[in-house]
């Protein structure tokens, strides 16, 4: 795929097939050790450990238990290509965390791309569900710790570390109107690609 | 910059009009083949323009959706339209390109594009 924005929506498909209420993605490029890190994450039905190993691998998936197909091995070989890795966490009834990381600057690596139009399809496809997007740069990998938040951004100084999207907040907004209108659709969409716009040329995301 | 505002302008915008229409069964579905091997030969940007032409042209009573892998992954992006009281219609090896002209003649129209429908690419 020729970006990192379609290989998530891929994933996160995954997680509206699990069932999942909510799925979070956040996206962290971290320049001062030349990372990429994507983690999509999301409260469904999860996977028990068996599955879960076997789920990054494409020989493994039996037509009886095809439930992830080629989606993550194609991540997982794409995040390789560029020194990174994969790892998927999931437990069953609780959820599943794929993560992968990235050479930042590595040739390889396919741009993150447009967001905005997988955003927007997922939450606009999946008007029941809840979607939370979170692009920021951080200091360093440490920084950051994955607790959710956008602290440790690199630059927030200056209000451009990072941007957030989270559809509960848009369905508030709305009060009632559907997100699956094909102009509340067009509007997420161009709402995530301008506000990350700025960012995302910056650091070459 | 899309700001909230905008989107509680688009809100007051929609709800005269949503609250105005019938939920039922009397839209057109377009839905795009979203697995792995359809997003993986471009059905994204073809379900995002089907999404903006519909947005653009301020078309009611059409939603625009996904679906699964329908079994003809060679064929794929796949596009399927169901409009209401008539059979379903399915586009194949879709691009953005051909859009404009299957929401022009087939959606708003009501005449179907045949040569981009799967029967035309069966000898």
């Amino acid at each position: 795929m020729q970006e990192l924005s379609l290989n998530i929506l891929d994933i996160a498909e995954n997680s509206v097939r699990a069932g999942a209420a909510l799925v979070r993605v956040a996206v962290r490029a971290f320049p001062a050790e030349d990372m990429l890190r994507i983690a999509i994450e999301d409260d469904g039905s999860g996977m028990d450990e068996e599955t879960a190993k076997g789920a990054a691998d494409p020989f493994y998936t039996t037509r009886t238990t095809r439930k992830v197909g080629l989606g993550l091995p194609y991540l997982k070989m794409n995040a390789e290509l560029t020194g990174g890795a994969m790892e998927i966490a999931s437990s069953p009834g609780r959820g599943t965390r794929v993560e992968a990381t990235f050479g930042l600057g590595h040739i390889d690596r396919a741009p993150l791309g447009d967001m905005g139009q997988t955003m927007s399809l997922l939450a606009g496809a999946n008007p029941e569900m809840d979607f939370v997007y979170e692009l920021c740069v951080c200091a360093d990998t440490g920084d950051s710790a994955d607790s959710g938040g956008i602290a440790g951004a690199a630059d927030s100084a200056d209000g451009s570390g990072g941007f957030v999207f989270d559809t509960r907040e848009v369905k508030q907004v709305l009060d009632g109107v559907p997100i699956s209108e094909p102009e509340v659709m067009a509007y997420m969409a161009s709402h995530i690609n301008e506000n990350t716009k700025e960012l995302i040329t910056a650091y070459n995301i | 910059m899309k700001s909230l505002e905008e989107l509680k302008a688009l809100r007051d915008k929609l709800q005269g009009e949503v609250s105005l229409r019938d939920d039922g069964d009397d839209k057109t579905k377009v839905l795009v083949g979203m697995a792995t091997c359809g997003i993986a030969a471009g059905a994204r940007p073809v379900l995002a323009e089907f999404v903006e032409q519909v947005a653009t042209r301020g078309l009611k009573n059409v939603t625009v959706s996904q679906t699964g892998c329908i079994g003809i992954c060679q064929f794929e992006p796949v596009v399927e339209v169901f409009v209401p009281g008539k059979e379903k219609v399915t586009y194949v090896n879709m691009s953005k390109e051909k859009v404009a002209r299957i929401v022009a003649d087939h959606i708003v129209g009501g005449s179907i594009v045949s040569e981009y429908t799967i029967g035309s690419r069966q000898s």
